[in-house]
């Protein structure tokens, strides 16, 4: 396509060196957004910086070896730790796990596999709306049912459900996004070869995404193991060691909240070690999904 | 090799064959409807959790009607139930958190597409959705014992002083500044929601043609002229679409919220130092205290509306950032 040239006009250099007001208004104005969308990235980096020294700060004073393995003192009192609230962590992310992350697989590979049509992209949607539900009304529907008409009592299970509740969605949808980046000549190959198409599934296509669904299911347990408001409402907390589902259980994120809103100066230490191990925990979740991720598509 | 196997499998004759396609018979639709039904479950899952929370919730909705939500009185001993204020609460602390983390989260977005070095893209966007990362109950923390406080100090009594005489902005600094109220919930809500607009906003502003730049440089623009004549007006569908995503992540928020914002006034007041209630902060606060049945039924009737009041905007934001490109998982 031949462009015609409008004639050159004289002067046309001298205008884009202009050094008339209004240009210099336009550099001005240019100048400062520059420097109010610079502020506000540093923002967001300054915001994570200062949250985050306050709580390192705050909380490795806490951290000793009864802080781990004891359980904890009497409100008002100093000493003991929050042994029996990690375990609850630990317990009801599993129980949670056991339940979410054979469901929200099956889901994903559902979707992925065979799901097409309008059933399929219902599925895809409400798994995205699920991501979005108010995670205190994930705990008032399991509360209503587990721990009101059925156990009559708040316990692990009501809890580890809950999890598992928010859970599903986000391996579901990180599942279906991994499985689609397995190349189609893979799943070609072992069909071409006569094996079922479960076969295929279970032995080919899950094995080459097995990296990138770990990432998935560890991103969700991460996410599980910080929520608070569901277990508030299911598992309610406890002071002692307790491996019992059917009875309150003690979580890390529950025994935060407890010892903020305890009006006692060991207590708010406490709740800023706890705080630094549950960080700890997610970081390292975080961080290993980012290194996983960045060696690239599905392995 | 390839030879001498295919004869064994010959050799092994039509059984084995046979009984491969019958294991295929079985084995494909049986794996097939069990995935059908894991992703049912899905399905079912928000089924279950609204018909539970509106079956729960039938009795106060029954005894009180519309006045369970429209009432301005929540009162267990007197068995007077009405969650305006919760509601207000709600969508005070929301819109407070959306206005402050908006600009800065399209400000962050635009750092990191249009003006930061290759090398720092990368870190800039893992550092801000880090704060994604951080669960609620920490972010509670920090803004009882520190962002609180500070806020008492450094902002709420200047914003007193400066504006408490004057006239109009006098009722928005109402009350004494205690440093756990609206203001700081929505302060805190602004941090938690940041990094959900700002990668929304990120992907959005990513898929704007270079050519859309191109012509604005070429035309003599300066760079801000492009950002703002050429960059954001395409951007702009999904850029609304990542604030009201922002918005539905402030609605639910319990845990930070309910240690911020002071639990303790149910008046409606459009004064920033009042220390009252969210929908989910009430729901953290009285769900386990609610021991008589209507009292209870009361309570779940709070979370099917914050439910549906989530699920609603959720389900906007969503088509929205649908329809003009981009990603929602955040």
């Amino acid at each position: 396509m031949v462009v015609t040239q409008p004639p050159a006009r004289r002067g046309a250099a001298l205008l884009l060196t202009a050094s008339d007001g209004r240009t210099a208004r336009r550099k001005t104005v240019n100048a400062a957004m520059t420097g109010l969308v610079g502020g506000a990235a540093l923002i967001g980096v300054g915001v994570l910086a200062v949250i985050l020294g306050y709580i390192v700060r705050r909380g490795a004073p806490a951290l000793n070896w009864a802080f781990f393995t004891q359980q904890p003192a009497p409100l008002g009192e100093t000493g003991g730790g929050v042994a029996p609230a990690i375990l609850g962590s630990l317990t009801m992310v599993g129980v949670g796990a056991a339940i979410g992350v054979p469901v929200g697989t099956g889901a994903g590979i559902y979707l992925a596999e065979f799901g097409r049509g309008r059933f399929a992209a219902t599925v895809r949607f409400i798994a995205d709306l699920l991501t979005g539900l108010p995670s205190i009304a994930v705990g008032a529907f399991v509360s209503a049912i587990l721990v009101r008409r059925v156990i009559h009592s708040y316990n692990a299970i009501a809890g580890g459900v809950a999890l598992a509740i928010i859970m599903i969605p986000i391996i579901t949808r990180t599942v279906e996004e991994i499985l689609r980046l397995v190349p189609a000549n893979l799943r070609e190959a072992s069909l071409a070869l006569g094996t079922p198409v479960w076969r295929t599934i279970m032995r080919i296509v899950l094995p080459a995404a097995r990296g990138g669904i770990i990432t998935g299911v560890v991103l969700a347990l991460a996410r599980a193991a910080g929520e608070t408001a569901p277990l508030l409402l299911t598992a309610l907390g406890n002071q002692f060691f307790s491996l019992r589902l059917g009875e309150p259980m003690a979580a890390l994120p529950l025994q935060i909240y407890t010892y903020a809103k305890a009006p006692y100066e060991d207590a708010h230490v406490k709740a800023w070690g706890s705080s630094l191990v549950l960080i700890i925990v997610i970081g390292a979740f975080s961080l290993l999904t980012r290194l996983a991720t960045r060696q690239r598509r599905f392995r | 090799m390839a030879i001498s196997a295919a004869a064994r499998e010959r050799r092994r004759g039509d059984k084995h064959l046979l009984t491969g396609g019958q294991r295929r018979a079985i084995g494909d639709p049986l794996f097939r409807g069990l995935t059908i039904v894991f992703a049912g479950a899905i399905v079912a899952l928000l089924a279950a959790v609204v018909l539970v929370l509106f079956n729960d919730s039938r009795a106060a909705l029954g005894r009180y009607g519309l006045r369970l939500i429209t009432g301005q009185v929540w009162n267990p001993q007197a068995e007077t139930f009405g969650m305006l204020p919760y509601i207000f609460g709600t969508l005070y602390t929301s819109l407070i958190g959306l206005v402050l983390a908006t600009p800065v989260a399209i400000g962050a977005a635009l750092f990191i597409v249009e003006y930061a070095p290759g090398w720092l893209r990368g870190p800039i966007s893992f550092i801000v959705e880090l704060l994604a990362a951080i669960p609620s109950i920490i972010y509670g923390l920090w803004g009882f014992f520190v962002l609180g406080p500070f806020m008492r100090q450094f902002l709420e009594r200047p914003m007193k002083a400066a504006f408490g005489d004057v006239p109009g902005l006098n009722q928005f600094v109402a009350g004494p500044a205690i440093g756990k109220d609206m203001l700081t919930a929505g302060v805190v809500l602004a941090i938690m929601i940041l990094p959900t607009i700002m990668s929304v906003a990120r992907e959005v502003i990513n898929t704007v043609p270079d050519t859309q730049r191109e012509g604005m440089l070429a035309l003599g623009a300066t760079k801000w002229e492009t950002i703002r004549g050429a960059v954001l007006p395409y951007a702009r569908g999904g850029i609304i679409g990542a604030a009201v995503l922002g918005l539905g992540r402030a609605l639910g928020e319990t845990m930070a919220v309910t240690l911020t914002i002071g639990n303790s006034s149910t008046k409606i007041s459009p004064s920033l130092f009042t220390p009252g209630y969210t929908m989910a902060s009430a729901l953290a606060n009285q769900f386990n205290e609610a021991d008589s049945p209507i009292y209870f039924s009361s309570v779940v009737a709070v979370a099917l509306v914050l439910l549906l009041v989530a699920g609603i905007v959720n389900l906007i934001a969503r088509l929205i950032v649908a329809r003009f490109g981009g990603d929602t998982r955040a």
